[in-house]
């Protein structure tokens, strides 16, 4: 061994590049050790929002001029006007509601349907050609949704009835389907594409139309997975901000009248943080209970989401 | 005037001189200058720090609209160079900034009419009397319709919009239409951004809004102005009754504050010597009403000595109410 | 059950169903040409290398988005350079490296659920640990620390403010979930016999993963990494809480330097009332739709050419 030129140690020493077992048993610790701790991030990140939204909103709550029960209770919210100020948060949830309920009354069918039809009666160079159009779709930034809202939905709207105003939850609530449509639509055809063949195959053989087939055997199959795509895109609806900032305008008020303006809960938070930043009042501590309140929503919407897809999930493996 | 701000500006004065000496100097100036606050002065800032801007490339302007309120904490917690204000710092700001070692300048730079607007298609109004403005916006209000106001007129709902809470604007007309213990009516559409509110009324038959004269004055296809009926016959919002003051009660200055520890700096400096310059082509041009040449002029020369505080509140801190063309005697 | 029908009229609702299905797909199809045309048409005209060199001005003639676009391109890039090394490590750990346990459970879940938090939350946060960082360091006035001359590229201050790298890491923060979620899915697609065949052959689990299975996975990841950067570009409510609506005339210097961003550009053009300013935010939405369009076929150019060998 002692003979050995030193240039073929080098050689030797590079093809085995972890010198000893040991070694390389360090390095692969550092490695998992570095990565998990990449995965605790997302912990942390999720910890960190409740702490802050949970400080804040007590913060919030320790006002004198406002309680739970009025936050709650109350069916007014008018933080900055009025002779005295009210902070009942229902108007601004029945303003997110009515905005959120009239884009999935458009997107949910229309995305459903969509999504049957290209799963199902499609032909493959259909298919090639609307795939990525939707995909375009799902791409576009929502504030270019709102411009679009602005721009023409709204127009067109006031030409068939004067009762709508230049801002209203209409308008801003079709934007809103719009921008959620790619989501339902591929997330539930990817639900349906996942049903084996031979489910179709067999209820072919009994006879059924191409309709039976597709809407009593393999929607119903693909159920779980459709719900699921249903409450994401309906949590993305009640997070949508830029949409409503620019189209649903500025009244927090109970209605049901899409005609009217609303206030969401999102548009409540851009209106606080644009007007001004520094972090003293009441007025900017509520838009952090408004936030909690955000974020609890949909955390429950994700939550039963999931508890959705894995509870009803059908297996055919 | 304050005797202690008086001394200030005098030993001002006597340090000031090296500060002047600097915009001789040929090299380009650098640095960044920080503004925040009212959206009213905003189109008025945009155009200065634009011209600005194409002279002195390498300092970086930023222009911020949280409206005069927002503005005010902002830059007496030292985090801005210069408050963009549509009213005069309230003693409350000026006790903040006092607290966190921010001494300023205040500024006028123009005359701004509040202008009260309805849709053009709304035939019916064409002036409105204070009592009236006060029936439709105040929280004890009655006018819900616009029949409310006058039997004649149609029996449909009135939708108002309105500047933010943070806006010197919503303080103004606040002051002037219900008073300082009034209050607003809470059901009605309001944002901090003035295109927002032109939006709304130019979009929307019923409606009614106010905003500093330049929204409406660049937008006038879309709006209609609203005379206003002071016991004195029917005033409209034009350049000559904002400037001779017959626009009352809605005729009001427009400001900059400028934060004296940045006024040290050249460029911050430089950028407010340039807007003093150019305030009278910019501000009609972007639809504001100039001030006349003697206030300029003194607004000039306390520029010059850093005259400390503000002239609307007096030594023991009451506001002060007089016109601009008084109080800068 | 349903009681059986006759044949007419099981061939009726079938047609009827294809009938309804093509107009469901009509209308999405419709919709997405209606929105390019309606901007194309208001835009085109004033779309032009000035606007793209021009910075912000009170004539929309004039105006131009030389700022924002410079300020989306130090944002996103910040944004990219934390979130895909930080997500892909992420995937790979829960995919590769971790075993089922409570933990892995718990992160499986939390991924899930940040993915469905509303971005304007995000913004919260990026504004508490980033902008402010939670106080704990004064504030932006007193510039509690910073290190370098504040002219030169490598200047830097605590708390951050409203700057670049706020802004950034505040949208790493809202692509992160979707970056990992990606990886995962393009790890699992990788056979598990190339994992065994490593191994077999004496590989650690780590030069298993750097050896065979991440190159596997790089179509699917790159995929993943490109539409998540995409989402980046677009997202503006995050940043408007974060910063606000500003103007500015310079492009950022350094990482402390103030910002715009195409989409509030956008935002701040399509809410004024004046047309001509819906014209020059219609063409900065062609320049966005543009660099969305690049970055999408991109995505599907790679699919396409490298996914094919694996299978």
């Amino acid at each position: 061994m002692t003979s050995l030129p030193s240039s073929s140690i080098r050689d030797l020493r590079q093809l085995g590049r972890p010198k000893s077992v040991a070694l390389r048993k360090l390095r692969e610790r550092v490695i998992v050790g570095t990565l998990a701790l990449a995965a605790t991030f997302t912990i942390l990140v999720t910890t960190t929002i409740i702490v802050v939204l949970a400080r804040e909103t007590i913060g919030f709550f320790e006002f004198p001029d406002v309680s739970l029960g009025e936050f709650f209770g109350s069916t007014q919210w008018n933080p900055l006007l009025g002779s005295e100020k009210h902070f009942g948060v229902w108007p601004l949830i029945a303003g997110t509601l009515l905005v959120t309920v009239i884009a999935a009354s458009f997107a949910l069918p229309v995305g459903l349907i969509s999504a049957v039809y290209l799963s199902e009666y499609a032909s493959p160079r259909v298919r090639a050609a609307i795939k990525p159009a939707l995909e375009i779709l799902a791409g576009i930034p929502t504030v270019v949704y709102g411009f679009f809202a602005l721009t023409l939905i709204t127009p067109l709207l006031q030409k068939i009835s004067p009762a709508f105003g230049s801002y209203n939850a209409m308008s801003a609530g079709l934007a809103t389907g719009i921008m959620i449509l790619p989501i339902v639509c591929s997330l539930s055809e990817d639900a349906l594409r996942a049903v084996p063949r031979s489910l179709r195959d067999g209820a072919f053989a009994l006879g059924g139309t191409r309709f039976d087939v597709s809407v009593k055997v393999v929607v119903p199959a693909a159920l779980s997975g459709i719900v699921a795509a249903f409450l994401l895109a309906i949590t993305r609806a009640i997070g949508e901000t830029m949409i409503v900032a620019l189209a649903a305008g500025g009244i927090a008020q109970i209605t049901a009248n899409p005609a009217e303006q609303v206030q969401t809960m999102t548009a409540y938070m851009v209106q606080i943080f644009l007007g001004d930043a520094p972090a003293t009042g009441v007025e900017y501590k509520s838009s952090y209970a408004v936030a909690a309140m955000l974020f609890v929503m949909t955390f429950g919407l994700t939550m039963v989401g999931q508890w959705v897809l894995h509870r009803f999930r059908e297996e055919y493996d | 005037m304050n005797t202690l701000s008086l001394i200030a500006s005098l030993t001002l004065l006597a340090t000031s001189s090296g500060v002047h000496a600097r915009t001789q100097d040929a090299a380009p100036l650098k640095g960044a200058i920080k503004i925040d606050g009212s959206s009213t002065v905003y189109p008025i800032t945009e155009a200065v720090a634009e011209e600005f801007n194409k002279s002195e490339k390498k300092v970086r302007v930023t222009v911020g609209i949280s409206g005069t309120g927002g503005g005010f904490k902002r830059f007496c917690a030292g985090e801005v160079d210069i408050a963009d204000a549509s009213r005069p710092i309230k003693k409350a700001e000026a006790e903040a900034a006092a607290k966190s070692g921010v001494e300023f300048v205040e500024l006028p730079i123009a005359y701004d009419g509040l202008t009260i607007v309805v849709h053009p298609k709304n035939t019916w109004c064409s002036s409105l009397t204070l009592a009236d403005v006060k029936k439709i916006y105040s929280a004890s209000g009655t006018a819900k319709l616009w029949k409310d106001i006058n039997p004649t007129w149609p029996a449909v709902a009135i939708k108002v919009y309105s500047p933010g809470t943070d806006s010197g604007t919503f303080d103004y007309f606040k002051e002037v239409t219900v008073g300082k213990d009034g209050a607003i009516r809470s059901d009605i559409s309001v944002s901090e951004d003035d295109n927002v509110l032109v939006r709304g009324v130019a979009g929307d038959e019923n409606s009614i809004g106010f905003f500093g004269c330049a929204y409406y004055f660049e937008n006038k296809e879309q709006l209609k102005a609203v005379g206003i009926d002071n016991g004195k016959g029917v005033i409209m919002p034009t350049v000559d009754t904002i400037e001779n003051g017959s626009y009352t009660p809605f005729s009001r200055p427009l400001f900059i504050y400028i934060n004296k520890a940045s006024a040290a700096r050249p460029e911050v400096e430089a950028f407010v010597a340039f807007y003093l310059a150019h305030a009278t082509e910019l501000v009609n041009e972007v639809g504001y009403v100039k001030l006349p040449a003697a206030i300029y002029a003194k607004v000039a020369n306390n520029w010059k000595l850093r005259r400390i505080g503000t002239q609307f509140t007096t030594a023991a801190g009451d506001a002060v109410t007089t016109p601009l063309a008084q109080a800068y005697e | 059950m349903s009681t059986p029908r006759s044949a007419s009229q099981r061939v009726l609702s079938n047609r009827v169903f294809l009938w309804l299905c093509l107009c469901a797909i009509n209308i999405a199809v419709v919709v997405l040409a209606v929105l390019l045309i309606s901007i194309v048409w208001q835009g085109w005209g004033t779309l032009s290398w000035q606007f793209l060199g021009n910075f912000a001005s009170r004539k929309p003639s004039e105006a131009g988005i030389a700022a924002s676009l410079w300020g989306s391109v130090w944002v996103c890039t910040i944004c990219g350079v934390v979130a895909l090394p930080l997500g892909i490590g992420t995937a790979v750990f829960l995919e590769e490296f971790a075993k089922k346990s409570r933990f892995t459970r718990i992160v499986q879940t939390n991924i899930m659920n940040l993915a469905g938090v509303p971005s304007i939350v995000y913004g919260i946060l990026g504004l508490t640990a980033f902008a402010r960082m939670f106080g704990v360091l004064g504030t932006n006035a007193d510039d509690a620390l910073s290190w370098g001359d504040s002219e030169s590229l490598w200047y830097v201050r605590l708390p951050f403010g409203s700057s670049v790298l706020a802004g950034g890491l505040t949208l790493m923060l809202v692509i992160l979930p979707v970056v990992i979620i990606s990886t995962q899915e393009a790890l699992r697609s990788v056979p598990g016999s190339l994992r065994a065949g490593a191994m077999a052959l004496g590989a650690t689990r780590w030069q298993t993963v750097w050896g065979i299975t991440l190159p596997a996975a790089i179509p699917g990841i790159m995929t993943g990494a490109i539409l998540s950067m995409s989402r980046a570009i677009g997202e503006s409510a995050p940043l408007l809480v974060l910063g606000g609506i500003l103007l500015v005339f310079n492009t950022p210097q350094n990482l402390m330097s103030d910002f715009a961003i195409l989409p509030l550009q956008i935002y701040n053009w399509a809410g004024r009332p004046q047309p001509a300013f819906h014209e020059i935010a219609a063409s900065a939405i062609m320049v966005q739709l543009v660099v969305l369009l690049a970055f999408n076929g991109v995505a599907v150019l790679i699919r396409q050419k490298l996914q094919k060998p694996l299978q």
